[in-house]
């Protein structure tokens, strides 16, 4: 039985997967990965299903140690300097921790959320099908809480197979695109222009069940409250002081505030890795098109498996890499191969 | 009385879930037919749906727009709630136990001098009472109840308070509810009972489901902490009345 051991981790860091759906009508979240491309290229890299339980890392650093045999693992989502016993470890790869040897992670640069597989999956109890961590419903596994120093997450032993890496389509900053709805006409239309002509800031008090966006005051057209009614990841509610809260995948299954707009499904991961700070749009984009985006971005999920690499043709040498990204801040390639541009 | 919308209206919520909205304000009638519409989604599924969330005013319907479009589905939706029949069958009751007041219901006192009456009247008002779970939300087996009477309808607080504890029977606004967890609440806290309507490792998981009948029934502390060891290990402790 081979074991990762949690060294260190910060806050905001807890085993995800898809989550749970089926029971919102009991008012049980599904919760689930915060960025499902990046937890699907993680698992894609060491041979798991697509959306195998791994680890979700919020922005700081963390480190892990392997106990009991190698244990073979996948980084993707937002980069961070990575080394294995001091030997750089690029994201969009897989890599081996050999037994006693520790990975390293720094703060995410250019994003929130950083997904740590490992190969074999993580073993835990699934409860309603899923691993993931809703601690305030007491679930999840191994630990139905968010990650402690100390904590082991079990797995088999390495198979030793070849090391990967993943192409996957280059970052962009454009705009998150939104639907109007369920609530738009709750606004006056100069108000919905204002929350898509303006620019927008993530707040620091953000987290997983909600993300407060800070920008000009949204004015309602009659009251703040109305008879609460479901919620969806990326429902966009504005409460009274007009300041709207993005609805993330611990949100609460049901809400009272108008709901102007929601983030389309393919662009939820992307807003979801926006670093806290930094400015970003809104646009708002017709129904047709949201779904052939949604269409799209479910092709993409499932050609992960054709858009693995050998280690051997990355024909790019790594650790210049990772020491133009320590140096600079310029959009190296290993920022462009995840979600994010780097914050200059 | 508030209007009810007919045909409901079609809203987007994102691109892989429809609101189907029958009522903008509290409404019984309005539930109802929110209630009949998720009866004849389960009766005769659609392709594509992967979850319904029954609300006081409407329909949330989860789908996989890889599988049925916006237009296709809504289309299916207003079909099946033009045919969707008002009236329930096979509707459960359960009779839940409460301890009002003292520990157990900090604010009876309060609601009672605000209500310009006693905190017997308050119980014997809200015992009386004949409740339907209108809808189940905001966090794990909250089930918010349809059927308070008109003389027990009051504000919520104006500071709600950010920890009450499980089990909470309370009254905010025109409703009522049963509590499963400890977490925040703005209303008014009248007493506690036993029951969990959501427990891991019990079948089911969730007791209550929406459109279930609800009575209360008064048990002194006593009775709450027999109760509560036995919920604890699993029992229902709420009563099936009729199946």
């Amino acid at each position: 039985m081979s074991k990762l051991v949690v060294t260190s981790i910060g806050p905001a860091s807890s085993v995800q997967d898809a989550g749970r759906p089926g029971s919102q009508r009991y008012g049980l979240v599904p919760s689930g990965a915060m960025d499902r491309l990046a937890l699907a290229a993680a698992n894609t890299l060491v041979g798991n299903e697509l959306f195998a339980a791994a680890v979700e890392i919020g922005p700081f650093g963390a480190s892990f140690t392997a106990r009991g045999g190698a244990v073979r693992v996948a980084l993707a989502g937002a980069p961070r300097n990575a080394d294995i016993g001091g030997r750089p470890v690029a994201f969009d790869s897989s890599a081996t921790l050999a037994d006693g040897e520790t990975l390293n992670l720094g703060f995410a640069r250019g994003g929130s959320f950083s997904y740590l597989a490992i190969e074999h999956g993580i073993e835990g109890e699934p409860m309603f099908g899923s691993l993931a961590v809703n601690a305030r419903a007491g679930l999840g596994s191994p630990y139905a809480r968010p990650l402690q120093s100390g904590d082991e997450l079990k797995t088999k032993a390495a198979s030793g197979a070849a090391e990967r890496r993943i192409e996957l389509p280059a970052a962009t900053d454009a705009p998150i695109r939104i639907v109007f709805g369920p609530q738009d006409d709750e606004f006056a239309e100069d108000n919905k222009k204002l929350f898509t002509d303006s620019e927008w800031k993530i707040s620091a008090t953000s987290d997983r069940m909600g993300y407060r966006l800070e920008g000009p005051v949204i004015k309602h057209l009659d009251g703040h409250n109305i008879v609460s009614d479901g919620t969806v990841n990326g429902s966009i509610q504005v409460p009274g002081n007009g300041q709207p809260i993005v609805l993330m995948p611990d949100r609460g299954t049901s809400g009272g505030y108008p709901k102007i707009a929601t983030v389309i499904t393919a662009d939820f991961g992307r807003f979801a890795q926006i670093s806290a700070g930094r400015p970003f749009r809104f646009k708002a984009v017709s129904m047709v098109e949201a779904q052939a985006e949604a269409i799209k971005f479910h092709a993409l999920l499932h050609s992960l498996p054709d858009r693995l690499r050998g280690i051997e043709d990355f024909g790019l040498n790594i650790e210049a890499l990772r020491d133009a990204n320590v140096a600079g801040q310029a959009v190296s390639a290993i920022d462009a191969a995840t979600w994010q541009v780097a914050v200059p | 009385m508030a209007e009810t919308l007919n045909p409901p209206r079609l809203l987007p919520s994102g691109d892989s879930a429809i609101t189907v909205e029958f009522s903008r304000t509290i409404d019984d009638a309005a539930n109802r037919r929110v209630l009949a519409l998720d009866r004849v989604i389960a009766a005769e599924p659609i392709a594509g749906i992967t979850e319904t969330v029954p609300t006081y005013r409407s329909l949330l319907v989860h789908y996989d727009p890889v599988q049925i479009s916006f237009d296709a589905l809504g289309a299916q939706l207003l079909a099946r709630a033009a045919k969707a029949p008002p009236s329930e069958t096979g509707t459960r009751r359960w009779r839940i136990p409460v301890t009002y007041g003292g520990e157990h219901g900090i604010d009876l006192e309060d609601v009672a001098k605000t209500l310009g009456t006693t905190p017997d009247q308050i119980v014997a008002r809200h015992v009386a009472g004949d409740y339907r779970v209108a809808m189940i939300g905001f966090t794990p087996g909250w089930s918010y109840l349809s059927g308070l009477e008109t003389f027990l309808h009051m504000p919520r607080r104006k500071d709600p308070r950010l920890l009450t504890p499980a089990g909470t029977i309370s009254i905010g606004g025109i409703q009522t509810g049963v509590q499963c967890l400890a977490g925040p609440s703005g209303w008014h806290l009248l007493g506690r009972t036993p029951v969990r309507t959501y427990q891991l490792h019990r079948d089911p998981t969730f007791l209550l489901e929406p459109g279930d009948a609800i009575t209360f029934a008064a048990v002194d502390a006593k009775t709450f902490a027999e109760q509560d060891r036995a919920a604890e290990a699993g029992a229902f402790v709420a009563e099936l009345v009729t199946p």
